[in-house]
């Protein structure tokens, strides 16, 4: 669409890829500083440009309503535009910086394409989540604070909650209980994908080796793909139940 | 052919429509009249397919519209409040909906009729109420449809429009088209309208023409058999 803030947004992203390998000089430390930043930016961006897109759109959605359109064409049209254009910046932002540096020679080009993949993943996610908390609440100040909520608890309260457990049951075997509620997590599950791309995942110490032995295989990587993806279309299918039903 | 069977819903604890029974007829001026809040908007979003009714059937020729959306290529829409996406142009709206109904429209010749040729660059957002009422206006004749349907259409209109819209819909319905207006100017209804439909507390109270209208009340001005039907019988 015709949105100004997609650029603003493009813009960032491209110079935060020139800073990161202006800083790092190096693509492998630029990846991973972009990763940590990706992680939890990516979804709040999504969250916030979600929302706002819904109830600015509304008006026009009405208008549309009363076309012969698919109720289900027009929202899920909407949805995939606004999800398509936020990852068209992502990708663009971050691909041209590090275009110009020669990643295509370096060896990272596949933790670099990981990295945009899980960030274009992330974006859907939480764009879908987000135009479902608007929909399902008529008054904006709720619909916006819901879907921060949501991001919030995502990015930072569910870790909290996580590694308190984790202390809590310091004395028992954990490692399957830590696999199953990060996969929970989209956020959780981003993080962790990449930075075993990265081959860093002794820092991880021994839930780490249970992790590299279930991610790190092939079928991992297949399992959290799917993973993600169920995250994507869950809600998507929720917005669709509920687009239905609404009235205008 | 317009039937609706039974047709109910709810908002929160409010009945908005309570098993109302309607049947209009191919062709003609049908007024829908009631008090604020008498379920007008909802009975005409409901056809649409705006609103989804808890009960009932809305059928149109024959063929069930619930749910549905190919039926609304054969209506034109009038809503009652014209929110327009405030960053296009009006062109850019009008190519928009004649693209996405991919018809001949007329549009030209409205322009003309409404004076909007100046307004044409200028963004929705900018425009007077009156003026974004004459493009409500625009957009939802435009097209060839039967059914047309119009929710509080002289909202906001200076005279000189209003004379125009009356020609227009007189001149649709000279045509064999099916109109549905709601509205509470009653000198407005008196010239249109053929029938009128009476909603009251969600359900049809009277349907018929404006000459029934006044027999049955006892009343010789319009106005005031309306005015019978709403104050309470025993008071």
């Amino acid at each position: 669409m015709r949105s100004r803030w997609s650029y603003v947004y493009f813009l960032f992203y491209l110079s935060l890829g020139f800073v990161m390998l202006f800083l790092n000089n190096d693509v492998s430390k630029a990846v991973i500083t972009l990763m940590n930043i990706i992680v939890v930016l990516t979804p709040l961006v999504g969250t916030v440009f979600g929302v706002m897109h819904y109830y600015d759109s509304k008006e026009f959605t009405e208008l549309l309503l009363a076309q012969p359109i698919k109720r289900s064409t027009l929202f899920l049209g909407q949805y995939i535009g606004l999800s398509l254009s936020l990852t068209l910046s992502l990708v663009l932002g971050l691909g041209i910086p590090f275009l110009a540096y020669g990643v295509l020679q370096s060896a990272a080009i596949w933790n670099f394409s990981s990295l945009l993949l899980i960030g274009a993943f992330l974006t859907f996610i939480f764009v879908a989540l987000a135009y479902l908390m608007a929909l399902s609440n008529e008054n904006k100040i709720k619909g916006f604070g819901y879907a921060i909520l949501l991001w919030l608890f995502l990015a930072v309260i569910y870790d909290g909650i996580f590694l308190i457990s984790l202390l809590v049951f310091d004395e028992y075997p954990i490692d399957k209980f830590a696999l199953i509620s990060t996969v929970f997590n989209p956020i959780d599950l981003s993080r962790i994908l990449i930075l075993l791309k990265l081959d860093i995942s002794a820092l991880f110490g021994y839930t780490g080796a249970t992790f590299k032995i279930f991610l790190g295989t092939n079928l991992g990587m297949f399992a959290s793909t799917l993973i993600l993806t169920l995250w994507v279309v869950i809600p998507g299918w929720f917005i669709l139940r509920k687009a239905k039903k609404k009235d205008f | 052919m317009i039937k609706i069977e039974g047709l109910k819903k709810k908002f929160g604890k409010v009945q908005v429509l309570d098993n109302l029974d309607l049947e209009i007829n191919v062709g003609g001026i049908f007024a829908v009249l009631g008090p604020n809040g008498s379920g007008k908007t909802t009975l005409i979003k409901s056809m649409l397919g705006m609103v989804i009714p808890d009960k009932g059937s809305i059928e149109i020729d024959g063929e069930n519209v619930l749910g549905k959306y190919e039926h609304r290529e054969n209506i034109n829409y009038l809503p009652q409040i014209a929110n327009f996406p405030s960053n296009l142009t009006v062109q850019e709206l009008i190519k928009m909906i004649s693209d996405l109904r991919g018809r001949n429209s007329s549009h030209e010749e409205l322009i003309a009729k409404f004076n909007l040729q100046p307004y044409l660059s200028k963004k929705l957002g900018h425009l007077s109420g009156g003026t974004r009422q004459k493009v409500n206006i625009l957009l939802t004749f435009m097209f060839d449809s039967d059914l047309i349907i119009l929710d509080e259409p002289t909202s906001g209109l200076d005279p000189y429009s209003l004379i125009q819209l009356k020609d227009i819909i007189k001149e649709e319905r000279k045509r064999g088209k099916t109109v549905l207006i709601t509205s509470h100017i009653i000198s407005f209804v008196e010239e249109v309208a053929d029938k009128i439909v009476f909603l009251l507390d969600g359900k049809i109270y009277f349907k018929g023409t404006i000459d029934e209208l006044r027999k049955e009340t006892g009343q010789t001005n319009l106005e005031h058999a309306i005015a019978k039907i709403l104050t309470p019988k025993n008071v």
